[in-house]
Order: structure tokens, then sequence, then C-alpha cells
């Protein structure tokens, strides 16, 4: 097909911003305006960038990047995302004005590599974009400063994510040696006219293995989530709100993308659908025990990264509409949460569960908005984590999975119980001594009731997103 | 829209939007008396609902795409069974506002608010006819019931609150995956259109289970049932009876409105196991309430019993034992009600709910006493009241069904005489602590109560009205079952496909489902 630029507009345009701020960050910041000013009215145009050239199509560049329905929604939804973080992390206490135009520039990197990410259909592809999205991450995770000294507990945080990160890109790439030996091609479309049984292309099948090790890395699905908790807890609450939600956006669509070769039964299906439920069953139960709230969130999110395999071993084009949805609902959820959390930690401290008691007092607004970011966590409705999960199990019943829906189910009233802690210590326990002023700006609150208004609206109408995520589905898997 | 706006979704809607408006009012006079107002709107809403046709059919039907993809719809009607609790709920919540009046003095603009957005979701409940829709609402009003215990509530609200919430929804998780398998199997989400489709008897058998344990759970049945004293106790007065009057009746109403019709022939099936439980639910319920010396808590335990009433006359299958049910469910609402307000209102002035704080009322405040006296008398079920037509009504279908049953229920009533006889006499002729000093009830109080006490003789002296507005609806139900859980049998003699329980054997089955899976 031509090449055209006007066909990657929106990853020109984030490309444009890493490099402004590549550019302010070599100036010592006096003459040019401070990039937290300029850069979310930026962001806010790329939205806009990604909603205009929502309807491009074609295969470019030999093949290894695909423009089409899957790609543009999940790129408009990185770029809506990356807005709110940048605004989120605008007012950052514990990030040093020197440093705000490269961490800035790092998260605007991240988030190119997961569009990247999001067009790649060839193995090589997905794995530089991987990179890019992961190395900018292991960059921005230590700038965590409290009176201009550095955090030691960030650096832990940085070093277990770069330590876990290589491990997981050096097994991804091994893997990738082994597909490539034995199915003799790189490119997803060609891979998935080719067998996956064990009994037939053993090789294959350890190679995809060891390959999806690297995007479960990202996704922090059982057994690679182990540098989530510790990750969040180090990193600053606004770094953490980026790192927990769209990096998961890109390892989703890579999975969506690569579910057209896990048919249901295959053994390596199998072994999705049994690493979900220990991812689920684990996350949850660890969640139970927590007390620092970035943590819970951690372990909260690798019980999510566990409903998504749901969609995903489903092998129909609803399950995968399902698992992108579920994905969207994910990420809103958890900006929403971490929206909060980093607004009420206005010192930027790590909040304990008991920095949040009484905080319906303090900010009625936030408090509101936490509640129903946890009842969606939980998937109650009307919230779009009910839908998000509603669609996971209709999808999944009856397609050899039902064991799984099942431990979904079960998991959902695990997870009850600390989601409600979160309400619970907000709501009905009375504030302590050296509780956090939290931000009552008009900013936090209103951006707070956005988040909310999404959660919930989504909740109550998912229709004509849910049509965008079954575009997708349908041209996947028709 | 025979009245110019569809009747249902304004009286789901209006509520929301009322309590929407509340975050505009400072004032916390100006918020009670704005949920008033709104409360009695909403009854003048619900006018049209009095031309309701004495037939089986659904009425006031409301049906609009909701998620084409998966077949959601947005499908609203109420009939026999439904009308009356539909009414229930928006009769509740004036009293429920009165009786807060001066009770709730912190953050009542929040608590109006849960209010409102409580009997938005409850009239939800009982006239969604959409599997998902039904669940929506069946979930939304755990957060505002949550919050009432958990921020208005007594001393101990956090543990009440946390047990409540995690006992309804661990509950209530399994019934969303028996919607899914509805769905595969039934190829539909509408409830009417499932009412009609035999499922496979191993489907049912699962299928009846899961939502069972989530009804179950809500009636609360014995041994479900513990959540259900700490919540009352530790609910304020207007929490209590919301949770007594609405909220009990939704498991009972599911078990009329999904197990009988969806799955008969595991209905049929379970059906000594329910009858069981429901008698193990009134003798345990009856006996425990006659050792409690906290009075929120007698008449909490003494709604187990009530509610075993009503799944037992369910589980009769016979006309006069569903009816008994539904005047139970009815009964007990207003009833006890009644009495959790009454309870609120004493504990304002004595700050104490144990029977040996409140002794001695019949001689300084007589009125009090009057309506004390007549709802015990009509929860023990006395001739003349509305406790009588519900309990009698079972009694005659128990007694129809099998002697034994019948039998076991005798000691369940006495049961209920002697919990009540034990606190009221007390209440009344005890040796009064500091009663000399408390005012009899005011104007307010005497609304709120008066209106309750209308009813209860109304219901008891002229149930004919009652009658004609559900036997409709009974008869179908009853007759229904009876015909197609013969013929479940019939299939279920022969090697039927298995649906549900490939939950447990999750491999090799999806080829041989009965109905086509629907999703791809």
């Amino acid at each position: 097909m031509e090449f055209n630029l006007i066909q990657i507009v929106p990853e020109l345009y984030q490309l444009l911003l890493i490099v402004a701020l590549f550019c302010q960050s070599l100036g010592d910041g006096s003459d040019t305006p401070p990039a937290e000013r300029w850069l979310p009215f930026f962001a806010a145009f790329g939205v806009f960038v990604n909603i205009v050239s929502f309807n491009a199509q074609g295969l470019i560049f030999g093949g290894a990047y695909k423009l089409d329905a899957l790609s543009q929604f999940f790129k408009l939804a990185i770029a809506a995302g990356f807005y709110v973080a940048v605004l989120n992390a605008s007012r950052q206490p514990s990030l040093e004005e020197r440093k705000r135009p490269d961490y800035f520039m790092f998260l605007a990197l991240s988030a190119w590599g997961l569009m990247l990410l999001s067009s790649a259909v060839e193995l090589i592809t997905i794995y530089l974009a991987l990179e890019i999205s992961s190395y900018s991450l292991y960059a921005v995770i230590p700038l965590r400063s409290v009176n201009g000294k550095g955090v030691p507990g960030a650096a832990e945080a940085a070093i277990k994510y770069i330590l876990f990160g290589a491990v997981a890109t050096g097994l991804a790439l091994y893997g990738f040696s082994y597909i490539l030996a034995s199915q003799h091609t790189s490119y997803i479309a060609e891979l998935a006219l080719r067998s996956w049984t064990w009994s037939g292309q053993p090789m294959a099948v350890v190679g995809l293995s060891l390959f999806l090790g690297g995007l479960f890395f990202k996704l922090a699905l059982f057994p690679f989530h182990f540098w989530c908790p510790d990750a969040y807890q180090g990193a600053s609450n606004e770094t953490a709100g980026f790192v927990a939600t769209l990096p998961k956006l890109g390892a989703v669509v890579v999975l969506v993308r690569l579910a057209v070769l896990l048919k249901p039964g295959l053994e390596i299906t199998t072994l999705l659908a049994v690493l979900g439920a220990c991812s689920m069953t684990f996350g949850n139960l660890c969640a139970l025990a927590q007390k620092d709230i970035k943590r819970l969130l951690g372990f909260s999110s690798v019980a999510h990264a566990g409903y998504i395999m749901v969609g995903l071993v489903s092998g129909t084009a609803m399950g995968l509409a399902a698992a992108v949805f579920y994905a969207l609902a994910y990420v809103a959820m958890n900006l929403l949460c971490f929206w909060v959390v980093s607004r009420v930690a206005s010192d930027g401290r790590n909040l304990q569960l008991d920095d949040l008691n009484g905080l319906y007092k303090r900010s009625p607004g936030l408090a509101f908005a936490l509640g129903v970011g946890a009842f969606a966590l939980v998937g109650l409705p009307p919230t779009m984590g009910f839908m998000g999960k509603f669609f996971l199990i209709a999808s999944a019943w009856d397609h050899g999975y039902n064991w799984l829906v099942i431990t979904l189910v079960v998991n959902s009233a695990i997870a009850i119980y600390y989601y409600l802690g979160l309400v619970r210590h907000a709501y009905t326990h009375e504030a302590g001594e050296d509780v956090p002023t939290p931000d009552n700006s008009a900013f936090s609150l209103f951006g707070a009731g956005i988040l909310a208004a999404v959660v919930l609206v989504l909740g109550m109408v998912p229709g004509r997103v849910f049509d965008f995520a079954i575009l997708a589905g349908k041209q996947l898997l028709p | 829209m025979e009245f110019g706006y569809p009747v249902l979704t304004t009286l789901i809607v209006f509520p929301l939007l009322a309590a929407a408006g509340l975050f505009l009012i400072k004032s916390p006079q100006v918020a009670r008396v704005y949920t008033m107002g709104a409360s009695i709107l909403e009854l003048i809403l619900a006018i049209p609902l009095f031309t309701f046709k004495h037939i089986a059919d659904w009425q006031f039907v409301e049906r609009a795409a909701w998620v084409p993809q998966w077949g959601l719809e947005y499908h609203l009607a109420v009939d026999g069974i439904s009308y009356l609790m539909v009414m229930l709920t928006i009769a509740i919540l004036p009293l429920c506002v009165m009786c807060s009046w001066t009770y709730i003095s912190k953050r009542v603009k929040e608590f109006h608010f849960c209010l409102l957005f409580m009997t938005a979701a409850c009239v939800g409940v009982f006239a969604a006819l959409d599997l998902v829709l039904f669940y929506v609402f069946w979930e939304a009003m755990l957060i505002p019931m949550y919050l009432l215990i958990a921020v208005w509530g007594g001393d101990q609200r956090r543990y009440a609150s946390l047990k409540f919430f995690l006992f309804t929804l661990a509950g209530s998780t399994l019934l969303l995956a028996a919607i899914v398998a509805f769905r595969i199997t039934g190829g539909t989400f509408s409830i009417p259109e499932l009412m009609q489709t035999n499922f496979s008897f191993n489907f049912q058998f699962w299928a009846f289970l899961a939502m069972a344990l989530a009804f179950a759970i809500k009636v609360p049945m014995f041994p479900f049932h513990t959540w259900l004293p700490a919540a009352h106790v530790q609910a304020p007065s207007a929490g209590s009876v919301i949770l007594a009057a609405v909220l009990l009746k939704m498991g009972t109403y599911g078990f009329l409105r999904f197990c009988l019709p969806l799955t008969p022939a595991a209905s049929e099936y379970f059906a000594p196991l329910m009858i069981a439980i429901s008698i193990a639910s009134i003798l345990y319920g009856g006996a425990i309430a006659l050792g409690q010396e906290d009075i929120k808590k007698l008449v909490a335990y003494s709604s187990v019993g009530h509610m075993g009433f009503v799944t037992l006359g369910i589980f009769l299958f016979n006309q006069r034992g569903v009816e008994g049910a539904l005047f139970q469910m009815l009964n007990h609402g207003i009833i006890t009600g009644a009495l959790f307000m009454m309870i609120g209102t004493v504990y304002e002035r004595s700050h104490s709910r144990l029977i040996k704080d409140n002794m001695g009322m019949g001689k300084y405040l007589p009125a009090f006493m009057f309506f004390w006296g007549l709802y015990a008398l009509a929860s023990l079920g006395f001739p003349g009241t509305n406790g009588f037509v519900g309990e009698i009504l079972v009694f005659v279908g128990a007694f129809q069904k099998s002697p034994y049953i019948g039998a076991l229920l005798v000691p369940g009533a006495l049961l209920g005489a002697a919990y009540m006889f034990r606190v009221t006499l007390k209440m009344a002729w005890g040796q009064p602590s500091s009663a000399k000093t408390w005012p009899d009830l005011n104007t307010r109080e005497w609304a709120y109560l008066l209106i309750p006490a209308l009813f209860v003789f109304y219901i008891g002296l002229a149930p004919k009205l009652f009658f004609d507005v559900i036997d409709p609806s009974v008869e179908k139900l009853v007759s229904d079952l009876k015909s197609r859980a013969k013929v479940e049998q019939v299939v279920a003699a022969q090697p039927a496909p298995v649906a549900v329980a490939a939950a447990v054997v999750p491999v090799a089955h999806a080829a041989d489902s009965p109905a086509q899976p629907v999703n791809n």
C-alpha cells in the first residue's frame, strides 16, 4: 500500500512533542515556559489529532505496521490517557523543577512507544516498540525527591523494574528466536496460518510462551508481577499513575493481535487461562493484606491483568472486544483512583489507608470520586467496571473455559473487601493527627469529576464505545 | 405511554434527579423539607399505577434497546407480583424521611441522597424485566444501603456494614454467572421470553443453586441470616425500615420471579429442602427472638421468622401458599417497618434500645404504647390485622401440602406470640426507669405511625382488593409451574445435554450444548 505521512500523524505529533521537550531539557529552563504549563494544552491537542485520524487504514513499512480500527482505537485511548497523566503530573510535589522537561519527555516517549506498539504486527517491531516504552519508564521511576534529595525507595523500585524488565525482555527475545526458527516468519498474519499445537510445533509453542512473557511483564500478570507493587510503592504517586495504566493498554493490544494464534483448546491458550486464574487469585489475596494504597492498587492490577485473560482465551471476536473494553475500563478506573491518590497526597507522600480517614469531611468531592473508582474496580453497576466484567463473562461462557469464568466471579467476591476498605476509610473513619491536606482546588475536583463521569457514563451507556471494540475484534477474528 | 410520561422510568429517574438537586441545598432543614416534598411528588407521579388492570399480563411496559451488541434491553413492566412491591417502596420513602427528621442530625443532605438513590434502585429491581438491568439495580442499591449503615449507624456500624456488604455481594456474584448462563443457553436476557424456554434439568439444577444462594442471603434464610441482626441493630431507623420493608423482599421476589418460572423442575426438586430451611428459619428466628434483650435485635430476628413464612409459602407451590407469601411480604414490610420506626421514636427518648431501659411506658406514653401494641399484635398475626391474612394463607397452603408441614408451623406462630407479648408487656407495664419524663408522640410521629396503622386494618379487614391485584398473576405462576415442571420431568428422564454443569466439567461440552451459543 502507498505510504502516506498523513496516515501516521498521531505518531508524528507525539514525536514532535518529544523533540520539543528534549530541546527544552537542554536549556536551564529560565527562558522557556515550564513544561507543565504548556504541555497539557499540546497533549489535549494530541487527543484531537487522534480523533481526526481515527479512520486511518493501511499496512505500511513492509507490512510491519498496521493502521486499523484496533490500532487507532488504542492510539486514541493512549493519547487521552497521556493527557490525563500529564495533567496529573503537572502539580507533582516530589519532582524538582529542573527535571520536569526530562520527566515529561520520558512520559511522552513511553506513550509514543505504546502508540507504535498498538500498530505493530511483526514480532521485531513489537519488540522494539515494547522496549521504547519500557526504557523511558526505567528512567522515570527513580525521579522522586523530597526536599531536594532523592528517595532511596524510588531508586530501589527503579532497580527492580529494570532488572525484571531486562529478564523479561531477554526471555522474549529468546522466545522470538525459537518462533523464527520453527515458523520461519515473524509476521503475525503469517504466523496465524501455522500450527500452534504442542504435538506439531513444540518449539514454536515454547517460543511463543517466552515471547508472551515479555508482554506479561508489562501487564504484570502472574508470575511476572513481582515488580508491580514494589515499583508502584517506590515511584511517586503521579509516576505510578502512569506506570499502572497506559503500558497495560500496550500489552493488551499486542495480546489481542496475538490472540488470533490462541485458539481455545490449544496448550498455550490453556496456559494463558491458568496464568489468568493464578493472577487474579494471587493478586486479590495479596491485596487483602495491604496497608499502602499504591501497593494495594498494584496487587489489584495484577488481579485485573488476570481478568483480561478471560476475554483473550475465548477465541471469539466478542471475547477480544470484551478484553479491549475491559482494558479501557481498567485504565479509566485506575486513572481515577490515582488522580484522587495524587491529589490527596498533596505533599507527595505514600498514602496509607489510614491517611484516607475522614476524607469525606476534608474533601467530599475527592472522597466521592474515590468511591466511584473503588466501586468500579469491584465491578459494581452502574460503572464501567461492571459492564467490562459483564462483557468478559458473557463472551467467555461456553467457550471451554467456564472454570475460568467461575474463578473470575469468585475473585470479584474476594476483591470486595479491600476495595471497600478505601471507601470505608474515606467515609466511616474519623481523621487522625497526621493526615495530608487534600488539594481542593477547582483543577483537582474538575479532573476527578470528569474521570468519575467517564467511568459512570460508560458504565450506563457503553454501546457506542463497545461498537468500536467490536469493530476491532471482528477484523481480527471474523 | 397513555399517561403522557413513562410511569416506571419516571419513578426511577425522578428520585435520582431529586437526589442530585440536594447538592444545591445548604441548610439541613431545607434538605429535609425538600426530600419530603420530593417523596410526596414521587407518590403523585405514581398515581397512574392505580389504573393497574387485574389481569396476569405485564403492564406499564417500557422497552428500548440498551446495549444492542449483547441484546441488553431497557425493559420495565409490572405484574401482580411486583406491583405491590413497587407501591410499598414508594410509600415507605416519605415515612423514612419523617422518621429521621430529628433522628439524623449529621450530614443530613447525604443521608437523604442515599434514601432517594435507594428508592430509585429498589423500584428498578422490582420493575426490571431484563436480567442484566435487574442485576444493575440489584447491585446499585447496595452502595447507598452500605453508606446508610456505615455512616449513620450505631457504635458497631463498621462491622455491621461490612458484613452486610460482603454477604450480599458475595451471594450475588454467582447470580451474575447464572444470568450469563441463561443468556448463552436461552439466547436472551429478557425474563418474559426466558419464561417460555424449557431448560434441561441439569442446567436448571445449577442455575437454581446459583440464584437461590443470592436470594437466600438477601431474604435472609437460615443459615445465611447472620448479617441481618447486625445490620438492623446498627442501621439508623430509616435504614432499618428500608432494609426490612424493601430489601428483604427482593430476595423472596427473586424466588418468585426467577427461580419458579425459569427453573421450574429444579424448584420442584429443591422444594423439600427449601421448605425445611424455611421452617428452620421460622423456628430458629422465633426462638432466638425470645431471648433478646435488645428490642431492635428482637424485631430483627422476628424478621427472620416472618420471612421464613414467605419462603415457605413460595415453595408450597399452591395458590394459597403463594398468595400468603405475597401478603406476608407486603405485611411484613408494613408491620416491621412500623416497628422499626417505633424503636427509633423511643430511642430518641431513652437513647437505648434495651428492653430494660424502655419499660413502663403504658402510663406515660399511651399513644406510643397503643401503636406498639397494635403493630405487635399485627406482627404475631392477630385476627383483624393484616398479619393474620398472610399467616392464615400460608397455614392453609401448608396444610394443603402436608399436615406435617402445617403442624411444624404451629410452634412457629406460637413463638411469634410469645416474644412479642414478652417485650410488649415489659414495655407497657414494667418498672419505669426514666419513662416518666418523656413526652408522648408529637404530630410528626403520629403521622408516620398512623399511616401504616391504616393499612394494618385495611388489609386485615378487607383484603379483597389486594387479592384481586395478585390473584391473576399468582394463578398463572402456579399453573405454569405445574405444567412446565411436568414437561421437564419427561425431558429430565432422558439423557439431557449439559449446559451449566460445564462449570464443573469444563472440557468437551461446547459441541453438544442445547441451544446455539449466540454471541459469536
